[in-house]
């Protein structure tokens, strides 16, 4: 009996004790970008000279990259260098932290690289200058030209690090340029690395393309073009520069995209006015036809597992999107507001679909979640549309254009970006006019 | 059958009886309640003016002596040690740049009767570093003694007293925070946000001890946002350091559970 009462009395003071502790509930904070320092990585005094590589500025232009990297997310705000307390000389000691934090910076990277037997090896480090403690360490063997794509590849893992997603920094973005007046526009596909760098053209512009789009292993990439004004879908192959016909319709194939596993495309095929969504089959050739509805259905765009497909249609008088299975079954609309809906885009994320929407003359970029709900417009203006997801599923690239004046100049066309918050909407800098971008996914995994 | 019209005549006697006690009861006007009003009950300190009962009083008296004789054993006032440092010798650049980080983070003075020096300008007036040894084995062992002698009698009541912040020192101390944490963005909408932290606190407010409550959720696959989200918590509140915290009730707010949750903000 005494043991009883004892075991009650200790736990009603345990509970008592328990009680005891304050709970404080923080449920807002700053959205304040990341303070970040990125020291200029030291150059190793036993570098080689190689031709054509300037070895002594290497250092510093790969953290330069990094930093444009880091302010183009939003979500960083690199540090001037001029107030860094440490010279980029510490790759292999621990930083002096309580310096760093002097600053104000919250993160720091440092790092050395070393070019050696016609090789480059960089190593970096990130380091939580609050915690004093280093959260990254990484290093990299390449050839020397390829050095962006390792500045790349650095941002991405320190992207990874800070905000626990991917990264989205080591890709390409495939576009249609273009360039002469309005009405006499020539178009190449043309592609270029995430930050503008690089620009190659694919084609030479005597023929109209329209819609690129990455294959997921990024070798191919599928687009439009004009044959004898037949619209016809075509592959290409970026590396070998081959490219090919897409099936043998007798009618026009419009917006090819590929299936998450790159084996297959969908595309809509038009016959007597009336369109309806195909799937192809790329190594056996073989069609299958997907939806059999009087309307026109456009624009398929698969889940990222493969087992839907959004898609636009007019079958309820308005174009409007839809969800279906990948075999056609289970039509469901999904949008219900006022305007029209249009090319939808399934997030690699698979939670959410972007679409443009045209309501009183006005175009918008917005975001949904697959079931239609939580429907969340991002940017609105004049005209833009044909919106790409970033590998991560956190940014959407697409393009706007201006209205010409009455003499028909001012009329341009660019590439723009936003975060799927809404915030940070910026253009993205091309040698030419642009429209139509694809994002590939990460080409180092 | 007689038995059974004696039974019967029983029965019907309790039966008549019951009826007969309890109907008037029944016919009576309902009891009128008065009207349900709300009260809201919130936690006050030793801080309202409100008297304590005469035995209370006696016992909180003995503990803020017992705090104040705490803080006068283990270092002089803040004032004093911000008048001195111009006349010693500076003991290193390094420290003198530690004490400028302790300005900016820190620009308004806390109260010089409770305020204990922080360990930067500790160094600086008794620069040999056993002098501040001895004084934070001092510390402890006073911290020690006096954790035992409350255990059972002082800290029981005096929780009983003033359990809690004021809602005014809570909003001081979040609103702290909230200046320091940065939300990472990439977080999922969907998800269970919570990250619990609980602190273990120094008297002037730094921290001694921090800890994630659900650490094994940090190394879970598919919740890396986990483990992002926790550390920007540990960041915030180690920016946020020394915490602003009542001057008085130690025993109080030592032990402190910090929850963030930015669910509502990412909603809004």
């Amino acid at each position: 009996m005494k043991k009883i009462i004892i075991t009650l009395l200790f736990f009603i003071f345990s509970v008592q004790n328990a009680n005891s502790l304050i709970k404080v509930d923080i449920t807002r904070g700053n959205l304040d970008p990341l303070p970040i320092a990125v020291s200029p990585l030291h150059v190793d005094e036993k570098s080689e000279d190689l031709k054509g590589l300037k070895e002594k500025k290497l250092g510093e232009e790969i953290s330069k990259i990094i930093e444009r990297n880091f302010k183009s997310t939003g979500l960083f705000n690199p540090l001037k260098k001029d107030a860094f307390v440490q010279k980029p000389d510490i790759a292999h000691i621990k930083p002096r932290f309580e310096d760093w934090r002097l600053i104000k910076a919250q993160a720091l990277v440092t790092g050395k690289i070393l070019v050696k037997d016609k090789k480059l090896k960089v190593e970096f480090r990130l380091w939580d200058l609050t915690a004093a403690k280093e959260m990254v360490a990484l290093s990299f063997t390449t050839t020397p030209t390829n050095w962006r794509r390792v500045a790349h590849i650095i941002s991405d893992k320190i992207y990874e690090r800070l905000t626990g997603e991917t990264g989205y920094f080591d890709t390409r973005i495939i576009y249609v340029s273009e360039t002469g007046p309005k009405d006499q526009r020539i178009k190449k596909l043309a592609i270029m690395d995430q930050d503008g760098n690089g620009t190659k053209y694919l084609t030479l512009g005597n023929e109209l393309v329209l819609t690129p789009r990455f294959n997921p292993t990024n070798q191919l990439v599928t687009y439009m073009s004009y044959f004898k004004n037949m619209p016809r879908v075509y592959l290409l192959d970026i590396e070998t520069g081959i490219q090919e016909v897409v099936g043998n319709f007798p009618g026009m194939t419009f917006a090819p995209r590929f299936s998450p596993d790159g084996k297959k495309v969908i595309m809509s095929f038009a016959k007597d006015g009336n369109s309806d969504i195909y799937s192809m089959d790329i190594e056996t050739r073989k069609v299958e036809r997907i939806t059999e509805h009087s309307s026109i259905d456009t624009s398929p765009s698969y889940s990222p597992d493969g087992k839907y497909i959004a898609f636009n249609s007019d079958r309820s008088g308005l174009q409007q999107i839809y969800v279906m299975r990948s075999d056609g079954t289970q039509v469901k609309r999904i949008t219900f507001g006022k305007g029209l809906y249009g090319t939808p885009v399934w997030s690699p994320r698979g939670d959410l679909i972007a679409f443009t929407k045209v309501r009183k003359g006005r175009f918008y970029i917005g975001v949904m979640r697959s079931d239609g709900t939580g429907e969340r417009l991002l940017t609105e203006n004049y005209y833009q549309e044909a919106p790409s997801w970033s590998p991560n599923g956190r940014v959407l690239i697409f393009y706007r254009e201006t209205k010409s004046d009455s003499k028909g100049k001012g009329f341009s066309a660019k590439l723009w970006s936003i975060d799927i918050t809404g915030y940070n909407e910026r253009m993205i800098k091309t040698e030419t006019d642009a429209s139509d971008p694809s994002w590939s996914s990460l080409l180092s995994k | 059958m007689s038995r059974g019209l004696l039974f019967s005549i029983l029965f019907h006697a309790f039966v008549i009886s019951m009826t007969v006690l309890t109907l008037p009861f029944m016919l009576r006007d309902p009891v009128d309640l008065p009207p349900i009003v709300s009260v809201e009950f919130i936690q006050i300190t030793d801080k309202t003016n409100i008297p304590f009962a005469p035995k209370a009083r006696e016992i909180l008296e003995k503990v803020k002596k017992e705090d104040k004789r705490v803080v006068s054993e283990q270092a002089p006032p803040a004032d004093k040690a911000k008048e001195k440092p111009d006349r010693i010798p500076m003991p290193e650049d390094k420290k003198e740049i530690k004490k400028i980080v302790k300005k900016k983070q820190n620009p308004e003075e806390i109260k010089p009767q409770i305020r204990q020096a922080s360990e930067f300008e500790k160094k600086e007036l008794f620069d040999p570093d056993q002098i501040a040894a001895l004084i934070d084995k001092a510390k402890e062992e006073q911290a020690e003694t006096q954790k035992k002698s409350n255990k059972l009698t002082q800290s029981s009541v005096k929780d009983s007293f003033a359990r809690g912040l004021s809602l005014s020192e809570e909003d001081a101390l979040r609103a702290q925070i909230f200046g320091c944490w940065s939300v990472p963005l990439g977080l999922p909408y969907d998800e269970k946000l919570l990250v619990r932290i609980k602190l273990k606190l120094k008297q002037d407010g730094t921290i001694l001890k921090s800890e994630i409550l659900d650490h094994e959720r940090m190394n879970t696959p598919g919740q890396s946002f986990y483990r992002v989200l926790a550390e920007s918590a540990l960041r915030a509140v180690r920016i946020c350091q020394p915490l602003k915290v009542p001057p008085t009730g130690y025993e109080r707010w030592k032990d402190l559970q910090l929850n963030f949750d930015p669910t509502e903000m990412l909603k809004g």
